[in-house]
């Protein structure tokens, strides 16, 4: 039996978002609307010193005067701020040891989601930060890592208990002002996580967090701040799955990375939030701030693949300031039914000999909007910069639309740069290629997009490889070699 | 003052001048109240984002020019294609030179705006494609039109092709005025199998500070050919900001060339719309800048019907101080599938001060389509420059042979030979170097 495109696109768009339910813990929430107070509020129930109120009030006040970014190559309907709840927390505070004192609800969806931490526990060396709806509730394999001086905990515990290192490093890569949502963020994010790897320190395991929204009407706001200190070396990995919901639901994180001299991050990201149902209905709106820095021989990898939410505007950068310092970043966005993505990454270009590597592949099906958007930008000092740039998309349909906006600007003449872009379908001459050597139509779909994405997907560490493939959301299932 | 409003308080004097009964006239009003609603785009606007006007706009322009300057052949011989015979539209601060010029109603219309714009004979092609394709939206191209009134008018009927060349030129001399602001308009009509070849010039014979806004609209019917050559090496204190709209239908083939070495601020506004099927548009530029000179190509290609192609290829070399802005645009709807869009553009940077700002952008909405674009920015290659030392050729003159190799791509499709050798010449110039290039 053929196995057609058409089949295959009607199949993706009947698919319906398959982690889409919704557990009922009594949550302790906020009511809806933001304030000077609200901000007060959010800070003193975490306990936080008066310094992160100021620093909480200081992005709030700028907040106010900033308006929504309206550049991106997006539609929807714009959230209003003051209908959304901004702190909601599980009514289980208490912090586990072991998995046996987790809320077994917690850890029912936990399962259905995939995510067993069980399952986690066992897999070779994964820490699980998990985040639930913004606190905190376990965290594993902390012990193992407090033996090599790695700190791996919750921003907010990170802020009472290492507030030196919060208050040197929080904002400096992305600053309160920076934008529309990172100012939204830095004056109410609720938690997030907190990574700092110590001098000379080789991580020896995958550091991960699980990030979710669950309760209705609220929106989330995660903090994340990863530093690794001189020679130091570490994998962060962040999944993300959402519960279904018909109101639009907002997230707005700010992610930080810091890669002091000779130190390495890695960070990998999947998304899956509920991306709206097949009328385009419902879906997460995804507003992330995700930036790195880098000191001297330093390099910062993002790698992502973007499935989920209705709304993606993402921008991984890197500023590559000390010299020879290198930025990559491969990235994968498929986009289905009405789904819109504009992400893409900013490579920024200071010191000398840095180079950088920008791989985008966008998959588009259905009605959706996928769009990358660049920026390589080398400064007057940056000598003997080199970038190499490649954005391919993928068209599945005639309703789909793929968009490329690279911006390059060069001010030094010994700049290398090479930028290529291209757009194209599944060729009909491959699939006839791979039906003549006996390889049916549905393999072969599945083997070009398999291969079209490998290089990103080559990117990931193996356990998220296995996850990423499987989220992506063409199905591709017994058919990925 | 400002100049937006000086702009608007001189439409009023304008009009004294114009036959506001005509309809163009209604054209003209609504395209100044655009304006005065927008104003001068500015550096927050996309597509304004690396050219600032803010200079230009405090400069105090005169909008009217007071007398006409007779100029001798002698004077300005070399900045024609003298080498062939041409038909040339001439004009001196914004008025047409008869003097000067060479125009035909031999089967071919080759003439002025003002005419076309008068005699009743002209009123149909008028009617039927005058302001057609160009912005009503964008607010420099309707203030163009605000103030339409000379420029070039050509009009080939079917299956008719010139027996020369068309040149159109525009001198400036500003000796009386200080600063001259001129806004051509030019109106490009082939029909069915029709053939023409153009060559548009701007150039500033004196000190006197000019800003050229000009809008060229040009449609190929059926099977039509047009190979459009612009060629700006215009002084220091020239600016130019040069809008070109392009209507194309089936099987039509439209080529521009764009040569930018010289000038203080250039901006081209390159918009390509392709109404039909088979079409094959084509688009190359070679810039060459130094000193503290911009450039800015802006190029819009809108695939809307299968089965067309269309081919781009930018290429850059700045040295000094100067800036280059590319910002390619292609479009491909939903129903034209097939399609084949290429887009190319490459850079040298040859100065420590010199900056490129590139977007090669890509809309895509169909699916079975062929689209790519590239771009690169680096400098010439060091071994083969020293290939070219060890076999006695000197630095300088080395560096110039790789350069012109580099831009050589583009002359290629360069259709009229004498052109061509002008180009190499002027090239030559530009790299400071005596090779003929005429290899």
């Amino acid at each position: 039996m053929a196995y057609t495109e058409e089949e295959l696109k009607k199949e993706l768009e009947t698919k319906e978002y398959e982690y889409g339910f919704y557990t009922d813990i009594a949550s302790e929430t906020f009511p809806k609307g933001l304030s000077e107070e609200i901000v007060i509020a959010i800070s003193q129930k975490k306990e936080e010193p008066a310094w992160m109120t100021n620093w909480r009030l200081e992005a709030y006040r700028s907040w106010v005067q900033m308006k929504e970014p309206e550049w991106a190559n997006v539609k929807y309907k714009k959230p209003d701020f003051q209908d959304i709840s901004y702190y909601s927390a599980p009514n289980s505070k208490a912090k586990y040891e072991s998995l046996d004192e987790v809320d077994p609800e917690l850890l029912e969806t936990f399962k259905k989601l995939g995510i067993s931490i069980d399952e986690q526990k066992k897999l070779a060396g994964v820490a699980v930060d998990i985040v639930m709806d913004s606190v905190s509730v376990a965290t594993t394999f902390k012990k193992t890592l407090a033996e090599k001086g790695i700190i791996f905990c919750s921003i907010s515990e990170a802020i009472k208990e290492h507030p030196e290192l919060v208050q040197k490093y929080l904002g400096t890569v992305v600053p309160q002002k920076d934008n529309f949502y990172a100012a939204l963020n830095s004056a109410v994010f609720s938690d997030g996580s907190f990574c700092y790897i110590p001098k000379g320190v080789r991580c020896p395991m995958e550091l991960s967090t699980y990030f979710r929204i669950n309760q209705a009407g609220t929106g989330q706001f995660e903090r994340t701040l990863v530093i690794a200190d001189k020679d130091s070396y570490v994998s962060y990995l962040e999944g993300c799955t959402a519960p279904s919901r018909d109101e639009n639901q907002l997230h707005a994180a700010v992610v930080e990375l810091i890669a002091l001299d000779e130190a390495e991050i890695k960070y990998s990201t999947v998304q899956n939030w509920f991306p709206g149902d097949k009328e385009g209905k419902g879906g997460v709106y995804n507003f992330v701030t995700k930036r790195g820095l880098c000191e001297k021989n330093a390099k910062i990898s993002w790698t992502q693949v973007e499935t989920g939410s209705a709304i993606t505007w993402k921008y991984p950068s890197c500023i590559l300031k000390g010299d020879n310092s290198i930025g990559e970043f491969y990235s994968i966005a498929v986009t289905n039914n009405y789904q819109q993505a504009d992400t893409g990454t900013k490579m920024v270009h200071l010191g000398k000999n840095t180079r950088s590597t920008i791989i985008s592949k966008g998959i588009s099906a259905g009605k959706s909007q996928n769009s990358y958007r660049g920026l390589v930008q080398i400064n007057g000092r940056a000598k003997n910069a080199r970038n190499f740039s490649q954005c391919d998309s993928l068209l599945m349909g005639n309703e789909c639309g793929a968009h490329t906006f690279p911006y390059i600007e060069v001010k030094n003449k010994t700049a290398q740069i090479e930028h290529e872009a291209t757009t194209s379908k599944i060729g009909e001459d491959q699939i006839f290629y791979c039906n003549q050597r006996g390889i049916d139509t549905e393999k072969a779909i599945a083997l070009i997009v398999n291969g079209f994405s490998k290089e990103v997907l080559n990117k990931l560490p193996m356990e998220f490889a296995v996850e990423a493939q499987k989220l992506l959301e063409i199905s591709l299932e017994g058919s990925v070699g | 003052m400002d100049l937006k409003d000086k702009l608007i308080s001189s439409f009023l004097a304008f009009e004294n001048n114009v036959d506001v009964d005509h309809p163009v006239h209604d054209i003209r009003s609504e395209a100044i109240k655009n304006f005065e609603s927008k104003g001068f785009p500015n550096r927050k606007q996309e597509a304004w984002k690396y050219t600032s006007l803010n200079s230009l706009q405090k400069t105090n322009f005169s909008i009217f020019p007071k007398e006409v300057n007779a100029l001798e052949y002698k004077e300005v011989k070399k900045y024609f294609l003298h080498e062939v015979d041409t038909f040339k539209i001439v004009f001196i601060d914004g008025v047409y030179s008869s003097f000067l010029s060479e125009t035909t109603h031999d089967g071919v219309d080759i003439c002025l705006m003002s005419a076309a714009l008068s005699k009743p004979v002209y009123k149909k092609v008028i009617d039927e494609y005058f302001n057609k394709i160009a912005s009503k939206e964008e607010s420099l191209t309707t203030l163009n039109t605000a103030f339409s009134k000379e420029g070039a008018f050509i009009f080939i009927p079917k299956g008719k092709m010139p027996i020369k060349p068309v040149e159109i030129l525009h001198f400036t001399t500003g000796t009386t005025e200080a600063s001259l602001l001129l806004q051509p308009r030019n109106l490009i009509v082939a029909e069915e199998k029709a053939e023409l070849q153009v060559i548009e010039r701007h150039q500033s014979l004196t000190k006197n500070e000019v800003l050229t806004n000009c809008v060229t609209e040009i449609f190929a019917a059926k099977n039509s050919i047009v190979d459009y050559y612009k060629v700006q090496n215009d002084l220091d204190n020239a600016s130019l900001i040069d809008n070109t709209y392009i209507d194309q239908k089936d099987s039509s083939v439209v080529k521009i060339h764009t040569f930018s070495f010289g000038g203080k601020l250039t901006r081209n506004n390159l918009n390509f719309y392709q109404n039909g099927e088979r079409i094959d548009s084509t688009m190359k530029g070679v810039t060459i800048l130094g000193k503290k000179q911009h450039v800015d190509h802006h190029t819009l290609v809108h695939h809307k019907e299968p089965n067309c192609e269309s081919h781009q290829d930018y290429k850059g070399i700045y040295g000094d101080k100067s800036t280059g802005v590319f910002n390619g645009k292609i479009i491909v709807d939903k129903v034209a599938q097939k399609t084949n869009a290429f887009q190319q553009n490459n850079n040298i940077l040859i100065s420590d001060k010199a900056t490129i700002n590139t977007k090669p952008q890509l809309e895509i909405f169909a699916d079975d389509v062929k689209c790519s674009h590239g771009c690169t920015i680096g400098q010439l290659d060091e071994e083969a420059l020293f290939y070219l030392q060890s076999r006695g050729i000197p630095k300088k003159e080395a560096a110039a042979l790789l350069m012109y190799a580099f831009a050589n791509n583009v002359l290629e499709s360069v259709r009229i030979p004498e052109l061509k050798r002008r180009i190499n010449t002027l090239i030559a110039k530009k790299l400071g170097v005596e090779l003929g290039f005429n290899l």
